[in-house]
């Protein structure tokens, strides 16, 4: 009888949380629902040539979980909503700046915009120099590859452009810059007591990376990796779970792309490599092997500091992309039997998917840092007399 | 494949903020945190040790005043068990005394009455010695008042001296 309240605000919580992911679900499917009617208007176009409709899924998914120039909201054509984002070019003739409005969320090639005398066009969310003619009503010329696949072939100029990603990094930076100096004043202000609020919420976590991540791999010499550690882990973690959210200012694929998770790999690379000790160095140019294994030994050691950093970057990039492609796919599967009956079931499906990303998102931000952990404990572990 | 070339953008902008991000976190988060957090556990694992020396000290405490309370009470019984020792030892030597005392007072008794028995026999002897001299006077007043009488005494007198 005493266990009742208990359960019943469990009841209410489990409901409050199927609630939000069911809405979740519905906020996404809308999404898509109103990507598609811009896509379907989109492929109509194309598709007249072919004579019937086809809902081409691949190209839908790998938009969404791709770069953009803008931020779309909701809406297509005339009511499309979104933030278009600046464009920032390197190019032949310096630096280039203008809003991607001037594109006019044309992605296919076809709108040519003139800045400091040169052109420029945008297709598949990448911008090209254009070309003097127009082909087919596009500004691009097209080649087949060797594995028959179309791809453009124009010169593009070194893009630094604020894009959605790097939107959504900045925000979640500034995101982590405000929750966790409000949290350290918070420790200022209530010195040597008890955390309380926000703090309480965060400090099982701080002590989580400490306890369960830097002590254990890194020994004693823990605390001067710890500020790297727990940067790394909020990062992904809270771009892990951006990411899931379906509208501004989340959505993005922020860990999802290869070129975040190559970064942080790097990082972890740098750390590894600068504090290796004479141990770490010892076991790669002088593995312990017997003399006629070295010559093996040796490169199979040095594609190691490679190797490692390189699992990392794939693990996390693949692991939140998948999830990403899983719930986007399910949710396109309403489009493919292009029936609303079809919804429930997708619906339901890309909840249970969403709450296993959620465990996810954490999941793959702990296991990057304390892989990073690993590898770090591994290069500044002193080794007592064993030549191992 | 489009998705697994890192564009250049992105890897600049990562590599910025996240730079930025670890420099700011690092100096204004994580160092007053980890901080914060080590001075509060280093205070509470003080705490929890000086309750622990405190308990040691308190039970420490507690037998010691036990061990005191038992050797009082030790000394205690000891003082009384003097005392009564004494109280007793007091009561033999005054019962002793009072014996010898009494004694003394009796022979003293017994001295004096001796001595007044002896002055008054004496007294009396004296009165005795000097009522026969009267006695004999008057005797001899009326033995001596008569001539036949006085021949007769001397006679049986000188008598008497001669049987002597």
């Amino acid at each position: 009888m005493k266990y009742r309240p208990f359960l019943i605000s469990k009841k209410y919580f489990l409901t409050a949380f199927l609630a939000f992911f069911c809405l979740f679900g519905a906020v996404m499917a809308q999404d898509v629902h109103a990507s598609h009617e811009g896509e379907s208007a989109h492929i109509e176009s194309v598709s007249k040539e072919h004579g019937e409709e086809k809902f081409n899924i691949t190209e839908f998914i790998f938009h969404h979980i791709g770069d953009s120039h803008v931020f779309h909201f909701w809406g297509e054509g005339e009511h499309w909503k979104g933030l278009y984002l600046p464009i920032i070019l390197y190019t032949h003739n310096g630096l280039v700046t203008f809003s991607s409005k001037a594109f006019e969320l044309n992605d296919d090639g076809s709108k040519v915009v003139e800045v400091k005398g040169m052109r420029f066009v945008q297709a598949h969310g990448k911008i090209y120099y254009a070309n003097e003619e127009a082909e087919h009503g596009s500004y691009v010329s097209h080649e087949k590859n060797k594995k028959g696949k179309d791809v453009i072939t124009n010169e593009r100029p070194l893009d630094f452009s604020i894009t959605k990603n790097v939107f959504s990094v900045f925000f979640s930076v500034a995101l982590l810059l405000v929750i966790f100096i409000s949290v350290a004043n918070a420790y200022k202000k209530r010195e040597g007591k008890a955390p309380k609020g926000f703090q309480s919420l965060i400090e099982p976590i701080i002590l989580f990376v400490r306890d369960d991540i830097a002590r254990p791999n890194l020994g004693y010499k823990y605390e001067r990796f710890m500020p790297y550690l727990l940067t790394v882990f909020f990062f992904i973690w809270i771009n892990n779970m951006l990411g899931l959210v379906p509208f501004f200012p989340g959505g993005a694929n922020v860990t999802g792309n290869i070129a975040t998770t190559l970064v942080l790999a790097m990082f972890t690379m740098i750390l590894i490599n600068f504090n290796g000790n004479k141990y770490y160095w010892g076991h790669i140019f002088n593995p312990p092997v017997p003399w006629w294994l070295k010559p093996l030994m040796i490169p199979v050691e040095m594609i190691s500091i490679i190797s490692r950093p390189f699992a990392l970057m794939i693990r996390l990039f693949a692991n939140i992309t998948a999830g990403h492609i899983l719930v986007l796919s399910l949710l396109c599967l309403i489009f493919i039997f292009n029936s609303l009956a079809v919804a429930p079931a997708s619906i339901f499906f890309a909840v249970f998917i969403g709450a296993i990303e959620l465990l996810v998102a954490f999941i793959q931000a702990f296991i990057f840092t304390i892989l990073s952990a690993l590898f770090i404990g591994m290069a500044v572990e002193e080794h007592a007399a064993d030549h191992h | 494949m489009d998705l697994l070339t890192p564009e250049i953008g992105l890897l600049f902008w990562n590599t910025i903020s996240f730079l930025i991000l670890l420099f700011l976190l690092g100096k204004f988060a994580w160092k007053p945190v980890m901080k914060a957090i080590g001075e509060r556990e280093r205070s509470i694992e003080d705490a929890l040790d000086a309750a622990e020396k405190a308990k040691a000290e308190m039970s420490r405490l507690t037998s010691e005043n036990e061990q005191l309370l038992k050797k009082a009470r030790e000394e205690r019984d000891l003082i009384l068990k003097e005392a009564k020792q004494i109280k007793d030892q007091m009561l033999k030597d005054a019962k002793d005394l009072a014996q010898k005392e009494g004694a003394r007072l009796i022979e003293n008794a017994k001295l004096e009455i001796n001595n007044q028995k002896a002055i008054a026999i004496s007294e009396v002897k004296d009165q005795v010695s000097t009522l026969s001299i009267a006695i004999a006077r008057k005797i001899l007043e009326s033995e001596l008042s008569d001539q036949v009488k006085q021949e007769v005494l001397v006679d049986k007198l000188l008598k008497e001296v001669k049987l002597n």
